[in-house]
């Protein structure tokens, strides 16, 4: 290598850094990166405000860190009541949700648990875990939204989950749902990830349907009072976009395998 | 003439190593010109001594001085190991690499390696790396590298130790005749009519004491000890 | 096995098409592994070449840490570069974070320690070899490392390839520190991560296909520009 072509590496680098349009980071969870609608959102959202939307794809939990330590503009996560200490603690002026999608149960399409024949989730749960070493349950195990959502369930069910049969992997949800196919196991997972991933095996759906599995999309504009540096306008702007019109249209007409995954529900200020 | 670093004073030197003497101690001068041919047994110190005096050792015990300061005295003499180090160069860059040290341009400096190389009559192809050479060439080789920087003190360890007679006989042939022209010349040699041919003066070691010094005339005519004796005739001692 | 010919006859797809993405990702992970094995080299080589030709109180110690950090998980160098620039870090006014620029310093600390630790055992093989004959003609320091890089460089370069290797099969502290962002910081490993995450086994196995020959291509390269395998008789 001769010293000037390290310098010009060195110069590409910079320039790759140093970013041209306005662009905004927002932190975004697996499943909703995994649902595929982001790549609807945001060309339009680029060609209607001009911002370019930065996804960081991570847990839940590490979602809110990045927002807390200001790493990100925005945060748009489905936790509700962590989000709600997050605005509580001021790290975000304020939360709007925006849509919700549904939970469901997918398991061995053989159903050995019979799990399908709960009325609700909880009741479903419970069918899993009845049958003991008959049937295997794979968590996210990440404090993710879905991780939260399944504990609260089996809260709901009063059952500590625990055991042979109980794994908890630790993963995002398509390395979750991965787990659960390679073993034939059950798992709860989020409709759009589910329809999206490619690997199903003998994995089907289960159950569906109880109000238990509904999971609100909430928006988290990052406190510019905490990090001065947040591009707090930018993060208003994408607010408005996504609460619009255009936005309810883009989202309840995105479709896998002919359904609707999202409902809008923002409500206009 | 006599160089300006000459004499070198040796007093007392002691090498101890592992926790055992291997050299000394050993007071001598070495003064003047001509060829000083380093003898004795395998194992007795001849190496040790050379590097001793080249500098390359850290002494146990006593003191080694030339006529001059230090920075002066190291870039006049040159060393020829026993076994040759080979750099991961050609043969030519081997040879100049001495030069190069110095800041001689490179063209400048091959230049004066392959004449050189010529006069030692180190007939190879001189592009080629190093470690196609034979051993005998290798010797060559070394022998070139030193010589070309003309040092005023060139020592030698066995370098023709794997040398057939001709080659050895032109070793001989231009030792003597920088010898003529007044580099200093201390070596090492198992071969007793080498040391009969070029010794002007003898060193002989035995157990890494110095036991006998002496003009190579009288040291062969008539050695003082029994172990010089035994060695020279080629006896095998108990 | 379906995959992985799958997965196969995808990377000729995308190969042959030359997918828009593929190229993008494919440009930053050169990029980014690149430029860390320069930086890297550019501290290591030397940092590899001192230690071996100088005696020092610490250089046990120093050889010993260069050999534990050669084993370090890149989760944990991402982690602690994380923290470190994160914009609640010490460095976060620099909003380095999720840039490529990010990625490289991550990777160069975790390059660095093979290259010196590599290039300190080619350059201390040689200096017992060259010891002698370097003193006996009272080279000076300089000329010592100087001499001693060039003979060795063979080895050298060997030690870049390994850190660029090292560097460019790395996804652990990428990913951290880079945060797989589509057009901004996605690189060739983060993306299979991310396929395989999704379920795609093809697509990973065909970013796998085009990683593997991208790493062979840059090592023929590099030998071929240096032309060491016509000097392969050192
Ligand atoms: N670094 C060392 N540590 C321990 N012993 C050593 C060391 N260097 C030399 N010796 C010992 O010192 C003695 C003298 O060694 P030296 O090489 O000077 O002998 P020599 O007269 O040159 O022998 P040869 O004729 O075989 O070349 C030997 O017994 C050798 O084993
Ligand atoms: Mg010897």
């Amino acid at each position: 290598m001769t010293p000037k072509s390290i310098l010009t590496t060195l110069a590409a680098l910079w320039l790759a850094s140093a970013a041209a349009a306005e662009e905004l980071k927002m932190a975004v969870t697996t499943s909703f990166a995994n649902s595929g609608l982001a790549e609807i959102l945001l060309p339009v959202i680029e060609r209607d405000t001009g911002i370019t939307v930065q996804l960081l794809v991570v847990g839940t939990g590490q979602a809110l860190k990045l927002g807390e330590a200001g790493d990100v503009d925005a945060v748009l996560v489905h936790a509700r009541a962590a989000e709600d200490a997050f605005v509580a603690a001021g790290h975000a002026t304020h939360r709007r949700e925006i849509m919700y999608n549904d939970f469901i149960v997918v398991g061995p399409s053989d159903d050995a648990a019979g799990a399908g024949a709960a009325t609700t989730a909880a009741a479903s749960f419970a069918a899993i875990a009845g049958a003991g070493a008959g049937a295997a349950f794979v968590s996210r195990g990440d404090d993710s939204g879905t991780h939260k959502a399944e504990l609260a369930i089996w809260q709901a069910a009063g059952i500590t989950p625990g055991g042979d049969w109980y794994k908890s992997v630790g993963q995002g949800m398509g390395a979750a749902l991965n787990t659960a196919a390679g073993m034939n196991a059950y798992i709860l997972a989020d409709r759009a990830s589910w329809l999206n991933f490619a690997n199903k095996g003998d994995l089907a759906l289960i159950f569906e349907g109880d109000a238990a599995l509904f999971n609100q999309y909430a928006y988290l504009p990052v406190n510019p009072a905490h990090h001065p540096h947040v591009k707090a306008e930018a993060a208003q702007a994408l607010e408005a976009w996504l609460t619009s019109d255009t936005a309810k249209a883009l989202i309840e007409g995105y479709r896998i395998a002919g359904q609707q995954l999202f409902t809008f529900n923002a409500v206009a200020n | 003439m006599v160089s300006p670093i000459l004499p070198l004073t040796l007093d007392g030197v002691e090498l101890r190593r592992a926790g055992r003497r291997i050299l000394g101690p050993i007071t001598l001068t070495l003064g003047g010109e001509g060829i000083s041919i380093v003898l004795g047994p395998n194992g007795s110190g001849k190496t040790s001594l050379l590097r001793c005096m080249h500098g390359l050792e850290r002494l146990s015990r006593g003191s080694l001085g030339w006529n001059r300061a230090d920075d002066q005295v190291r870039a006049r003499q040159a060393f020829v190991f026993q076994t040759p180090v080979l750099m991961r160069r050609s043969v030519i860059d081997n040879i100049a690499y001495p030069l190069r040290l110095d800041g001689v341009p490179a063209g400048r400096a091959r230049r004066r390696a392959a004449d050189l190389a010529e006069t030692i009559g180190l007939a190879v192809t001189l592009d080629a790396p190093v470690q196609v050479l034979s051993g005998g060439e290798r010797q060559k080789m070394a022998l070139a590298r030193a010589l070309i920087r003309a040092p005023e003190v060139l020592f030698l360890d066995e370098p023709c130790a794997s040398l057939d007679l001709a080659s050895t006989a032109e070793i001989e042939t231009i030792l003597a005749r920088a010898r003529d022209a007044g580099t200093r010349i201390v070596m090492s040699t198992h071969n007793i009519g080498q040391a009969r041919r070029l010794a002007d003066d003898i060193l002989f070691l035995d157990h890494g004491r110095l036991i006998e010094k002496g003009p190579g005339p009288a040291f062969f005519v008539g050695p003082l000890t029994p172990q010089a004796r035994a060695h020279i005739n080629g006896d095998l001692l108990p | 096995m379906n995959d992985l010919f799958d997965g196969l006859g995808q990377a000729l797809r995308l190969l042959v098409t030359l997918d828009a993405d593929l190229i993008e990702i494919t440009g930053l992970s050169l990029r980014v592994s690149l430029g860390a094995t320069v930086v890297a080299s550019a501290i290591g080589l030397p940092l590899g070449a001192w230690i071996a030709v100088n005696r020092f109180r610490l250089r046990r110690t120093v050889i010993a840490l260069l050999n534990a950090l050669m084993g370090l998980p890149p989760v944990v160098v991402g982690l602690v570069v994380y923290v470190i620039l994160s914009r609640s870090g010490p460095l976060g006014v620099l909003g380095l974070l999720f840039t490529p620029s990010a990625m490289v310093i991550a990777q160069v600390i975790i390059v660095t320690p093979i290259i010196a630790s590599i290039a300190h055992q080619t350059i201390r093989d040689l200096w017992a070899d060259y010891h002698d004959l370097l003193i006996s003609l009272h080279a000076t320091r300089r000329q010592r490392i100087v001499t001693l890089v060039w003979d060795a460089r063979r080895g050298l370069l060997t030690a870049g390839l390994a850190g660029f290797g090292r560097a460019i099969g790395e996804v652990g502290a990428i990913m951290v520190v880079g945060g797989n962002i589509e057009h901004a910081t996605r690189a060739l490993t983060t993306a299979i991560a991310l396929e395989t995450g999704k379920g795609d086994f093809a697509m990973a196995l065909a970013l796998g296909f085009v990683l593997i020959a991208l790493a062979i291509a840059v090592n023929l390269a590099l030998h071929m520009l240096s032309g060491t395998e016509r000097s392969s008789r050192w």
